[in-house]
């Protein structure tokens, strides 16, 4: 197949270019054949070669005191004291969603358990960041997402326990799925998927390989348009308890030395597990049979073999002449596995139909030969400016409070989270639903915090500031439930960035991302990248990279909730507040315009405020605490009475110039928290406080079943509840 | 009892194991004996997937011949969530347990009014005693033909009941649509419980409630070794 022969129809089902297929050509010295040329598309896709991205993301820190694994291997690993490491990773299944929610987002949670276990982690919580067009409109998105995400996460028996959800008209064609799976495993049984060893086994296990999800990756990497839903066949469909038996036989396996590395099976299928397995040992190559891969349907050729995505499956690199311990194990659990092949020193990666050889490659062709894309970019129009002088002024701000309190992105996610399993594992002490939630780690004091986060309309206004908030607010998530901030996973969905305007996002991004976590000491340990999220054109998504973040806390006992507590307390206000209305829900919800800027963001003042709520929580100064974020600081305020079933009663709020009454109110100023203190331990807190130069001042007292700032509102906790709960109903 | 796809095992074996300090032993789904327990818990999970029917598979396990033998010897059988589910299929215990009614999963915390105390599974309550348990399932909906859920009533086989922290058994504070707000039940006998709401969930009170340690000590305290099959 030469250029002249290789019609352009063949490439792009492949989702390769012209310029792409000449390198190949050259490199190879001959043209590819067609089995070669579908492995060599799927991994040069986007979604698995990082070609657009991979020059950006060496911008982002990934190293620190705590890592013991960064970006290159299935997941992320840090450690976290007591022997133990926490293993996690954030992927996006955006473009299978879209088209079918249910098991575009099933699978999406199983493939990033199977990076987890592949690390030799249990997996012990999930957490999913998603994005949908408004209610009503996007309701078969939003109701398929979720119950696809419940059915997986559920049915395996790992807690979904965090994630967020928002609504915007920009993701109406191109939901955003990112799922994030946190594990644990001894320090001294981290694994990592390199195929080393010549002459050891590989063996395929889990599911029998059927034809679902060939060209899944590179579907993943164009645009969706009028045709995406014949791309139906490319999306896998989810078995969890096939899973949950791979899952307790990898767990078995981790506890012999027969096995050399565990590696999933995710996108670009055997293809890319073999040749990322291979190509993370210098020199290493491997030959594979698909003539001895278990199918679930006949007649499939070497093509079909190598580029399904069946999911559930696993590549084990097994010492030689230890095959049969592996495979004991396994039909322990039912389970199937298969020897497919072997490790070589010859650089290759060599696929044989029995004794003829269909396809040869140099592994470092597939995983490294994509020509890396360098891509124009241009800053789009800046966004329509906030004349705040021009804004009405706040007539009530209780009305006010009760339409934010139902508008869809900050309402109770109580109707998502109790569809989701959140305490399986007998390990949950801070549920989902306030700020991060916390794990303790059994038969230690050890609490593992985790979140995710990202205020996409930020991003939109300023790409670069709105990456730097999501790190800052996922570290005060963390720091609210008096855990300290210690590594992050990030998944960044943008558009297409052929578009010099979306090209331009994604540096933006990263530059903001690499710029808050080096502030903050915070290494971003894996990740994902997901472009090209539009519609025929049309309507792109806003930049929105989610940041997973995981935290400590030595004593668990000491951990905070968001929720008030006892009758009395002192209600504060941690930080101080400016005239930050740019990019706010308020202005969206009661003004209709999303305008401005987003908030400055001052990374050493949110360094200070967080230590000093990590200091009070220590010190058992707090009784709970709550970070200020969408909404401002009335409507966490609202969230603190209505999570903890208690009032508050304040005198009015009286800002000094030149901060106006609707910025203090609903102003989303960074670096604040709410928190209440017992009476006694105030002179204390006061003195941390001064000591750390942050501000803290009262609002009220808490108690009684009402929110009221004296002479200004006067709500009960019910009407704020119903308000509250009703957001997602409609 | 670990069936494939089981997965509150472990949560069940933490609670016995760690906070109760019973004797603890694991029993696989291919088994042929119990191993000389004297109680078998059927933990909570998606046996075989449950993609049939919940329970429908995992009532033809080899291990379920014995239990039942065991059962009619008058060993203690506790079957909680998806244990339930699977001894209603195995006949038992009468009922169903059918989609709840709001058509979704439904994770969070009910209160129950213990109306039996007299059982080895729930001595240490005391009656009408109300303990708050979390739920965890998409299939809760207790389902029983008039004739044999009066029979239940009239023999005092309900065990649980789904009610408000008051006690009060109102349609309100039924999370799952089930009969007479049927949470648990026990058999003629008295040996053989089941029931949807997750007490290994709730023996510790950093994990929100310490409630469920009253049944597991319970049975414990008869000096038992619990297995969990």
């Amino acid at each position: 197949m030469s250029l002249d022969t290789v019609d352009s129809r063949r490439l792009r089902e492949v989702a390769l270019t012209p310029e792409e297929y000449r390198v190949i050509v050259e490199k190879l010295r001959r043209p590819p054949n067609a089995v070669e040329l579908g492995m060599l598309g799927v991994l040069w896709s986007e979604h698995c070669s990082y070609k657009t991205s991979k020059a950006l993301l060496r911008r982002l820190p990934s190293t620190g005191e705590a890592v013991l694994q960064g970006p290159g291997e299935n997941a992320g690993a840090v450690e976290i004291g007591s022997g133990w490491a926490a293993v996690f990773k954030i992927e996006s299944h955006n473009h299978p969603s879209a088209i079918e929610p249910y098991q575009g987002a099933a699978t999406g949670v199983g493939g990033i358990i199977r990076d987890v276990i592949a690390m030799g982690a249990r997996p012990i919580a999930l957490l999913d960041s998603l994005r949908f067009g408004p209610l009503p409109g996007s309701r078969h998105h939003f109701d398929g997402v979720v119950a696809g995400i419940g059915g997986y996460g559920n049915c395996i028996g790992i807690p979904t326990v965090g994630g967020e959800v928002y609504f915007d008209e920009c993701y109406a064609n191109n939901p955003i799925v990112n799922a994030m799976c946190v594990g644990l495993v001894r320090l001294d049984r981290l694994m990592r998927a390199r195929a080393e060893g010549t002459g050891n086994s590989l063996m395929l296990v889990g599911a029998d390989t059927g034809r679902d999800g060939i060209h899944g990756a590179s579907f993943a990497s164009v645009e969706l348009d009028e045709s995406s839903s014949e791309r139906r066949p490319a999306v896998q469909v989810g078995n969890p308890f096939l899973e949950k038996c791979l899952l307790e036989a990898c767990m078995d396996l981790a506890q012999t030395d027969a096995v050399v590395a565990v590696q999933d099976l995710g996108a670009a299928g055997l293809t890319s597990s073999v040749a990322e397995c291979a190509g993370r040992v210098p020199g290493a190559g491997a030959r594979i049979d698909v003539s001895l891969v278990p199918r679930r349907e006949r007649g499939m050729t070497p093509y079909d073999v190598m580029l399904s995505e069946s999911q559930e499956r696993m590549l084990v690199v097994v010492q030689r002449g230890r095959e049969s311990e592996v495979e004991r194990i396994f039909s322990t659990w039912d389970l199937t596995s298969a020897v497919i092949g072997d490790v070589t020193d010859d650089g290759h990666l060599t696929v044989f139909d029995q004794t003829q050889v269909v396809a040869r490659l140099p592994i470092e062709l597939l995983t490294d030969g994509a020509p890396p894309r360098r891509l124009a970019s241009v800053a789009p129009d800046p966004a329509p400016s906030l004349r705040l002088d021009s804004l009405p002024p706040l007539v009530d701000p209780g009305e006010s409070l009760l339409r934010l309190l139902a508008s869809p992105n900050l309402c109770s996610r109580r109707p998502i989270i109790r569809r989701y399993d959140h305490m399986v594992g007998d390990a949950t002490v801070v549920a989902p639903g306030g700020d991060a939630a916390l794990l303790r780690i059994k038969g230690t004091r050890l609490g593992l915090a985790m979140t995710t986060d990202c205020n996409a309309r930020y991003c939109h206004l300023d790409p670069n500031l709105g990456a730097q908030h999501a790190v800052a607010e996922a570290a005060r998530n963390i720091v609210a439930t008096g855990a300290r901030p210690l590594a992050v996973t990030d998944c960044l969905n943008l558009a297409n960035p052929d578009r010099p305007e979306v090209y331009w996002e994604l540096e933006e991004t990263i530059a903001g991302l690499a710029h808050a976590c080096r502030s903050l000491e915070l290494p971003i340990v894996s990740g994902n990248v997901s472009l090209y999220n539009d519609s025929a054109g049309t309507s792109a998504i806003h930049p929105t990279p989610v940041v997973g973040m995981i935290g400590v806390i030595d004593d668990y006992s000491h951990r905070l909730e968001a929720g008030l507590k006892h009758e009395g307390d002192f209600v504060l206000l941690v930080g101080s507040s400016l005239n930050d209305l740019g990019g706010s829900e308020y202005l969206k919800v009661e003004h209709g315009t999303v305008a401005g800027r987003p908030p400055a963001l001052d990374l050493a003042r949110e360094a200070a405020v967080n230590r000093l709520i990590l200091a009070a929580a220590k010190a058992g100064q707090l009784r709970s605490a709550h970070d200020c974020a969408d909404g401002g600081m009335l409507v966490a305020l609202a969230e603190c009475c209505l999570l903890g079933g208690m009032g508050v009663r304040c005198p009015a709020l009286r800002p000094e110039a030149p901060l106006r009454l609707d910025a203090a109110f609903f102003g989303e100023t960074p670096g604040r928290f709410i928190v209440s203190v017992g009476s006694r331990a105030m002179p204390e807190l006061q003195t941390l406080a001064r000591r750390h130069h942050v501000e803290i001042s009262l609002l009220g007292m808490a108690g009684g079943d009402t929110v009221e700032f004296e002479g200004q509102f006067r709500l009960s906790l019910d009407q704020m509840r119903q308000a509250w709960e009703g957001g997602l109903l409609h | 009892m670990v069936f494939p796809g089981t997965w509150s095992d472990r949560d069940c074996g933490w609670v016995i194991d760690q906070v109760v300090g019973a004797q603890l032993q694991y029993l696989w789904h291919k088994d042929a004996d119990l191993k000389g327990c004297d109680c078998v818990i059927l933990p909570g999970g998606f046996a075989y997937g449950d993609y049939l029917r919940t329970g429908a598979i995992a009532r033809f396990a080899p291990v379920m011949q014995e239990i039942g033998e065991f059962a009619d010897r008058g060993g203690l059988v506790w079957g909680i969530c998806n244990g339930f589910q699977i001894l209603c299929e195995a006949g038992l215990l009468p009922g169903a347990l059918i989609r709840n009614a709001s058509l979704e999963y439904r994770c969070e915390w009910t209160h129950l009014s213990v109306e039996r105390t007299d059982l080895a599974f729930t001595s240490q309550c005391v009656e009408r005693e109300v303990i708050r348990v979390p739920i965890s399932h998409g299939e809760g909906s207790y389902f029983a033909e008039p004739a044999v859920l009066s029979r239940l009533e009239q023999n005092g086989q309900v065990v649980f009941r789904y009610c408000d922290a008051g006690g009060r058994v109102v349609p309100g504070a039924n999370p799952n649509g089930s009969l007479h707000n049927i949470a648990g039940i026990i058999n003629k006998r008295g040996n053989v419980l089941g029931m949807m709401p997750h007490p290994e969930r709730c023996a510790e009170p950093e994990l929100g409630g310490a409630d469920g340690l009253k049944l597991f000590r319970s049975v414990a305290g008869r000096g038992l070794k619990v297995l969990v099959s």
